[in-house]
């Protein structure tokens, strides 16, 4: 398919500082100085920035723990988003979400979520929203394979068929919930389950930005078109642990350098724009420096912001009160 | 201004704040009722007790939104709705199916605000009925304002009559934070004058329903109906009360509360809620804590007991509070001082 040269362009920047960014916070968290915890989305950056290359401010989504891709794709700074995980006052939620609650409304991004399958709900209602106020709009549940086994995911496939909603469900199978695999806690297929409530399905590899990026503009145009919700099943690989820290002894030797050495979504853009002449490997490393620099700049940045204040403590718990 | 019922006058509050803003959409199990029946009677029920009855005729599809039986699913999609432009009214039908949907009102409706530095503002209502006395039995009769007052991030409603109930919906539907309105089901059709217009009663003021000298009583939602029944009783006996309506437990008025208690210096709480962790406790701890001198008689906690709600009405008589009861709690802090007096 054809892919306008700055979609392309903005693609690969985009999958690119989502690498940067992850694994500066894979080196920094080792460190100590970031507090709580940190789920990277490094081996992952294709499906978000896929999926996200067809969307607008208009548009929502809704993230998961493993949020920094997400946020990134729709389009947070990532100087706001480096802040907020080192808990600063700078931080897009003034330091008060932390990794797991990086949320931009302004932008369409209804946060990144703590809880395993509380997207999906949420969805339907910003869906709900587009449909009633007539914006065009459309809104996308990411959600991991384990969250496809949370009762709000297979509720919300449900309601949003029975409401005929314009979301998408893009279910992003890492193959594994937390430290437990897919093979063992997903019982039956995501297809079938689609099916189950009579909602169209789409798969794709998502290691490769060109195929989610296809799948992804075939099920949003669907939703957006007023035809109803579509579920778009992303295969994938996460690099690291499910947070940083964890040893992945459930994973055997060899999985992750197979997946970083054939399925590494960069280096197959890379290698694909390059032979096919439609990106000049120049234009390319000139992003490459310059998110080195944007990444380095935000690291730095925040290292040296304020923190949240005492009166922060008891600001913003409610509009009014 | 005309009698109207309790659900009178919620129908009514929905109504009118449906009419002056397009962005407020009704969502909730059968609130219109009968969509995919055999008959093609839509707005078959109006909700389970008939409070939306009309809404969905009067409204259509794109102002009512009946759902599946799928609290977690529905009660999300309204908070998702509230966060992106619109202004849900949700029906949870009983409170007691809050057990299906806790993580959307807890974790997200309450937190979005606080936890997105501020930035996010979720005006959703969620109605619900609350209670005992409907042989409902355990899992449709709990009273649970206490669990949401605790959550930081939700405001918690009790109307005590129809006219309360009008104007705190319609201050709860202006409200631009998440709402937990309880209403209580034995009350729907309890009548009073209700005015035609709308109008809002503000959150965090309570109302004085009796002014006294002797004893502050402080009720929730039904209970200051059986409070002023103990007070008008009591009255004749020369012992005379002032009921305190909180209206909203979240806010709560602890200036009106503390004020009440420093002019009588004796205080009965009446809350039909589980008694550990209750609204009871709560306000007990505020008075010793901040009116402790002004104290003539230690605190008394008129509730149930700590049991599931029984079926059998023989049971779930003993399980509620009446008036009687706090009645003879108000004797009993009135004797406290005379038995101190005597020593």
């Amino acid at each position: 398919m054809q892919i306008a040269h700055d979609i392309l362009l903005r693609s690969y920047r985009s999958m690119r500082t989502i690498r940067d960014f992850e694994e500066r916070l894979h080196v920094e968290f080792a460190t100590g100085d970031i507090p709580g915890f940190v789920h990277l989305y490094c081996g992952e950056e294709a499906s978000g920035v896929g999926v996200c290359a067809h969307l607008t401010d208009t548009d929502t989504i809704a993230s998961t723990h493993r949020g920094h891709g997400h946020c990134i794709a729709k389009g947070v700074g990532v100087d706001g988003m480096m802040a907020e995980i080192y808990g600063r006052k700078t931080g897009v939620c003034h330091g008060k979400g932390g990794s797991m609650h990086i949320a931009d409304l302004s932008l369409g991004m209804l946060g990144a979520n703590g809880i395993v399958g509380g997207g999906p709900p949420l969805i339907c209602g910003a869906a709900l929203s587009h449909k009633v106020l007539k914006d065009g709009g459309v809104a996308v549940a990411f959600y991991g394979d384990g969250a496809s086994n949370e009762g709000t995911t297979l509720e919300s496939l449900n309601l949003a068929m029975v409401w005929k909603l314009p979301a998408v469900f893009v279910c992003e199978d890492n193959g594994y919930g937390e430290a437990t695999g897919a093979a063992y806690a997903c019982a039956g297929t995501q297809k079938a389950r689609a099916a189950g409530f009579g909602m169209p399905y789409l798969e794709c590899d998502g290691t490769d930005f060109f195929a989610v990026y296809e799948a992804a503009g075939q099920a949003i145009a669907h939703a957006r078109a007023g035809n109803g919700p579509v579920m778009l099943h992303v295969h994938l690989a996460r690099w690291y642990g499910h947070f940083e820290g964890d040893a992945m002894t459930y994973r055997a030797n060899g999985e992750v350098a197979e997946q970083r050495a054939r399925h590494d979504c960069l280096k197959n853009f890379r290698q694909s724009v390059t032979e096919t002449s439609l990106l000049e490997p120049t234009a390319l490393d000139d992003i490459d420096a310059s998110v080195k620099d944007e990444i380095e700049a935000a690291v730095k940045a925040a290292k040296n912001a304020p923190l949240p204040e005492p009166a922060d403590l008891e600001a913003d718990v409610y509009v009014s009160y | 201004m005309s009698k109207k019922s309790f659900r009178q006058a919620i129908n009514e509050a929905l109504r009118q704040e449906m009419l002056r803003d397009p962005r407020v959409v009704l969502i909730g199990e059968d609130i219109a009722g009968g969509q995919g029946g055999t008959s093609g009677v839509v707005d078959a029920w109006g909700g389970v007790l008939g409070v939306t009855k009309g809404l969905y005729t009067e409204f259509g599809p794109d102002r009512v939104f009946d759902t599946p039986i799928s609290e977690a699913s529905y009660i999300g999609a309204a908070v998702g709705a509230a966060a992106t432009g619109l202004r849900p009214v949700a029906e949870l039908m009983f409170v007691d199916f809050v057990g299906c949907c806790l993580d959307q009102i807890m974790n997200q409706a309450a937190k979005f605000r606080y936890m997105f530095g501020g930035k996010a503002r979720t005006p959703l209502v969620i109605r619900a009925m609350y209670g005992a006395g409907f042989n409902a039995a355990a899992q449709h009769s709990q009273a649970l304002y206490p669990l949401f007052t605790h959550i930081p991030g939700l405001k918690v409603v009790i109307p005590s009559s129809p006219y309360e109930a009008k104007g705190l919906l319609i201050e709860a539907i202006r409200d631009d934070d998440p709402v937990i309105f309880l209403e209580n089901k034995v009350m729907y059709d309890d009548e009073e004058e209700v005015p035609d217009e709308p109008y809002a009663i503000p959150f965090g003021e309570a109302n004085l329903t009796r002014e006294g000298d002797d004893v502050t009583i402080v009720a929730f939602g039904r209970m200051v109906n059986f409070a002023n029944e103990a007070a008008d009783r009591l009255e004749k006996d020369g012992i005379s009360c002032t009921v305190v309506d909180p209206r909203t437990t979240s806010p709560l008025d602890s200036a009106t509360i503390l004020e009440c208690v420093e002019d009588t210096g004796r205080l009965v709480i009446v809350d039909e809620s589980s008694p550990r962790c209750n609204m009871a406790t709560d306000v007990a701890a505020l008075v010793a804590e901040d009116a402790f001198d002004a104290l003539k008689a230690p605190i008394r906690r008129v509730g149930p007991p700590h049991t599931p709600v029984p079926f059998a009405t023989v049971l779930e008589k003993l399980y509620l509070p009446d008036a009687a009861r706090i009645e003879s709690a108000v004797r009993s802090v009135m004797a406290y001082k005379k038995t101190k007096q005597e020593a």
